[in-house]
């Protein structure tokens, strides 16, 4: 459709005094230029008073009204009158108008319609980051283990969904720990921000379901931190802390190291869980950033369990701390 | 640079798809943009030159080829950049504009003064232009100068979707010049803008590939050990710089990067008039031409009393009007240089085609300082006009680190009361400085004249030259690791109140930068006087870069009714909401 119909009609309609003044000095209609409208551009020197060409710009005559500052103003009455000094004025600003000037020569709708489109293009829009962070196998005393943990949010700003995973076994059994973390995270400082949900073990077995409540963030000398409390649907008690620095080498070459910490606040047998500290990793990593988004990394890894915990794992045959290389491959999209 | 010409039956067929809003191939620059222009009087009737009281240009998408690699623009009339529109103070024109493509669209006529219906700001000033559809835009022009012409829709202007719009003046022009060329500066990127855009939401400083290593520290280069700890402590950048950098962008001059090499022509002792328009959405540029002064004659289309510097910044969406007087036949390179230095652009001003000056190597990169926090070290920098150190001495920034944290509050709500604190608000700037005397970013040390905002001086005397009868601030404010960015803390999504004005009001308005980006902010449909010092003939823009840290004044008379787009023309700053409506009504219209 073509809007100038549009706007001849409303030229003709009673619009309102803001659409009308939308006009002022705005001479639609007849007046056009004069017939004889040279295109301005086949001679530079058309017009011109060009002495040598070295001559300096033609400097203006200050304009005669320029004694007068309000000459050639249309000082319409509400114009607050203006303070003799140069001390700029307190007027208080007027208020908002409640309307929207285009509402009344496209239409109320459209332009409704319009602002909404606008207000999501102008700091509405969403995005979403998945984010693998780790994915990796380790070489160490035993079968070789394998491990996964990332991350994938969408929503705004402020608000936002998404799901965290990790999981990690040997090859050639079955997967050691599986969890999945369904969360609303909510920005609450500039670098903060604060999560909730659900965590649902799918193992170790026997599964469990805890809720969530977290904050994630960065820290001055950009350090990445996590920490999160858990509460299960048995009423147990945990908690984990994590942190991560990156420290570029070159462009490309980041070294990364990264601790984690595991609380539990009772012991749970029943998944080898003692009280206190149960656990803690301190890994070291070295990623290539091919992309950005693509980043294969070499480490080392150092993962011990302590008090309670450690003692059922070494009643289950198992070793309460490893040190193990790991190689893998970062990924976000 | 070769651009692709239809030759093969299947390109024809895809050129034919133009009307029905498929992809179209881009014709050969239009005949003002080509290499080798012997100025814009040559062009007269020449394709993609267009005049005249009735004008039609239509939207499509085409593709764009850069050395070897074809990307998607968008563009007008097929080229890239759009048609050189050439119009005469005192003619109405009418404009149609014709929508092929499957989105919205719009133009909006940058800087014109004309009825706020006819600005072209969808959601603002009208609808938009629905896929299909055309609009036609009908003012007068009543002023004169170098201006220009892009989209308003969804970041389509960072895809190629400009032009220069020239207005001559009615009478004698107050600038004499022999021969004019127009340089259209802009920034291309091969991925969509909204790719882009997502990955700045995604990581804070994706484009910067240079940011300060481990390796240059133990080289010796950029900030010392100390400095670094005391800006990772205020999660602080000194590299960011330029949100998107030259390690994504190809710069380009009329179409045309440094390979292409686009050549404007000479005759030695002429008097060259070199229209500069900044297009670019996310740069801005020192411009340079190693060999010869430069004399600023104006600046976003009004003539200033003319000025002669070596080097001057261009931000994004600024025209200024530069004459050069070549006086031997050789060439000169014309330098449009990213401020933080990441790449640059070349292009050639000659006798002849084919004779080239060298391309000067990069300048090293720039870091950021304190000051570009808005934290006072001294002085204020008004003494030496353009010759302040704004580079702290390591002894300085040891006495910074030394100090209490209550003086190093870089988020103390108590210096904007009116900004809505949240996330979204990283910092603000303690002691926000007067900045007009600086040279900008970047060129605080180059041994040459450098062009400062206070030198600039209306030629003729401010028609408006009442008190204002009040003040307002508006403080630009983001987080940079979120990427979010806004006026007063809100982005416009979240706040769709106006900023009011009574018609023919006379108001103050300071901008007040609390981030560590320039921001360009740009008044729709008036133009502002950027209260310098140059009082009277203070130089009269509509757009104005507040550089990091600092505090930017202009009076303006709200004297164009409706509503009006206000906004940093950083274009991805804007999309992500730094952007308000004002509104100038009658008095009484907001009771």
């Amino acid at each position: 459709m073509n809007y100038s119909l549009l706007l001849s009609a409303a030229a003709l309609l009673a619009t309102p005094a803001f659409a009308q003044s939308g006009h002022q000095g705005h001479d639609m209609p007849a007046e056009k230029a004069e017939p004889n409208k040279s295109p301005p551009v086949s001679d530079p020197h058309a017009g011109h008073d060009m002495g040598a060409a070295d001559e300096p710009p033609v400097i203006a005559q200050p304009a005669k009204e320029a004694a007068d500052p309000h000459a050639g103003h249309d000082m319409n009455a509400d114009v607050a009158e203006p303070t003799p000094t140069d001390e700029v004025g307190n007027v208080p600003a007027p208020a908002p108008p409640g309307d929207h000037a285009a509402d009344a020569i496209f239409g109320g709708d459209v332009m409704a319609r319009s602002r909404k489109e606008l207000a999501y293009e102008v700091g509405g829009m969403g995005y979403s980051l998945v984010t693998i962070d780790l994915l990796e196998v380790g070489v160490q005393k035993g079968r070789d283990s394998y491990r996964f943990e990332g991350e994938a949010f969408t929503g705004g700003n402020i608000n936002r969904f998404g799901l965290k995973f990790e999981g990690e076994g040997a090859f050639g059994e079955r997967i050691d720990d599986l969890e999945l973390q369904a969360l609303y995270s909510r920005a609450i400082a500039p670098y903060w921000n604060l999560q909730a949900g659900v965590r649902y073990d799918i193992k170790p077995d026997p599964s469990r379901t805890y809720l969530v409540a977290g904050v994630e963030g960065i820290a001055p000398y950009w350090f990445k931190l996590n920490a999160a409390g858990f509460v299960s649907n048995k009423g147990e008690v945990r908690a984990r802390l994590e942190a991560s620095y990156d420290q570029r080498l070159t462009q490309s070459l980041i070294l990364q190291p990264r601790v984690e910490a595991n609380i539990a606040f009772q012991d749970i047998r029943a998944i080898g869980v003692g009280s206190g500290l149960t656990d803690f990793e301190a890994g070291l990593r070295l990623r290539y950033e091919i992309e950005q988004e693509i980043a294969p990394y070499i480490g080392v890894e150092w993962r011990k369990q302590t008090g309670a915990t450690a003692r059922f794992s070494r009643a289950a045959g198992e070793d309460p701390e490893t040190i193990s290389l790991v190689a893998g491959i970062r990924i976000w999209f | 640079m070769i651009l692709k010409t239809p030759v093969d039956r299947r390109n024809l067929l895809r050129g034919a798809a133009l009307a029905s809003g498929g992809m179209a191939l881009a014709p050969l620059f239009p005949a003002w943009a080509k290499s080798g222009s012997h100025g814009l009087h040559s062009l007269a009737g020449q394709p993609g030159v267009l005049s005249g009281d009735n004008i039609e240009v239509s939207v499509g998408q085409s593709s764009f080829r850069l050395g070897k690699k074809t990307g998607h623009a968008y563009t007008i009339n097929g080229t890239l950049p759009g048609p050189l529109i050439r119009l005469r103070e005192g003619q109405n024109v009418k404009l149609v504009v014709r929508n092929t493509l499957d989105e919205d669209t719009s133009v909006h006529w940058h800087g014109m003064l004309l009825p706020f219906h006819m600005d072209g700001v969808p959601g603002v000033s009208y609808p938009g232009i629905g896929p299909g559809e055309s609009f036609t835009y009908e003012f007068p022009m009543k002023q004169h100068g170098t201006y220009w012409y892009h989209s308003h829709s969804h970041m389509q202007e960072a895809m190629g979707m400009y032009g220069a719009l020239i207005v001559d003046p009615a009478g004698k022009d107050p600038i004499a010049y022999d021969r004019e060329h127009v340089l259209v500066l802009s920034d291309w990127s091969f991925a969509h803008a909204h790719v882009n855009f997502t990955k700045q939401k995604q990581k804070a400083g994706y484009f910067n590939k240079r940011k300060q290593t481990f390796a240059g520290l133990a080289k010796g280069e950029d900030q010392p050990l100390s400095e670094r700890m005391m800006w990772g402590q205020m999660l602080m950048d000194p590299t960011d710089i330029a949100d998107v950098t030259g390690a994504y962008y190809h710069y380009l001059i009329n179409g045309h990067d440094s390979m292409g090499n686009w050549t404007g022509i000479f005759q030695p002792g002429e008097r060259v008039r070199l229209r500069i328009i900044n297009a670019a959405a996310m740069s801005n540029f020192n411009i340079r031409v190693p060999g010869l002064p430069m004399t600023i004659v104006a600046a976003d289309g009004l003539p200033l009393t003319p000025v002669e510097t070596d080097e001057f910044q261009i931000a994004v969406a600024e025209t200024w009007d530069v004459i050069i007087e070549p006086k031997e036949a050789i060439p000169f390179a014309f330098i449009a240089e990213s401020i933080d230095r990441s790449g640059q652009c070349r292009a050639t001003l000659a006798p002849q085609m084919g004779m080239v000056a060298p391309i000067p190597p990069l300048r090293e990169r720039p870091l950021l300082t304190m000051k570009d926090m808005g934290m006072d070290h001294g002085s204020g920098g008004g003494d030496m006009a353009g010759m302040d150190h704004s580079k702290m001495t390591p002894e300085e920034m040891a006495a910074m680190g030394s100090m209490d944290h209550s003086s190093m509050n870089m988020r103390d709500p108590s210096v904007a009361p009116q900004v809505k604190m949240g996330p979204g608000v990283a910092s603000l700037a303690p002691m926000p400085m007067d900045r007009n005397n600086e040279r900008p970013t970047g060129l605080e040390k180059v041994p040459h004249r450098v062009l400062t905002l206070s030198q600039l001086r209306a030629l003729e005397p401010n028609p408006d030259q009442r008190t204002p009868s009040r003040e307002i601030d508006v403080h630009l404010t983001a987080n940079m690791e979120r990427y979010m960015w806004s006026m007063d803390g809100e982005k416009y999504s979240e706040k769709t109140e106006p900023l009011p004005f009574r018609h023919n009001e006379r108001v103050r308005v300071n901008l007040i930068n609390h981030t560590m980006m320039p921001h360009p902010i740009h008044l729709h449909g008036h133009f502002f006087e950027v209260v310098n010092g140059q009082k009277g003939q203070y130089p009269r823009k509509n757009v104005v870069n507040v550089l990091p840290g600092a505090k930017v004044t202009f009076d303006f008379t709200a004297d164009a009714m409706g509503d009006w787009a206000f906004h940093c023309h950083m274009l991805m700053h804007m999309h992500a909401g730094m952007f308000r409506v004002v509104t100038v009504r009658h008095e009484e219209e907001g009771q």
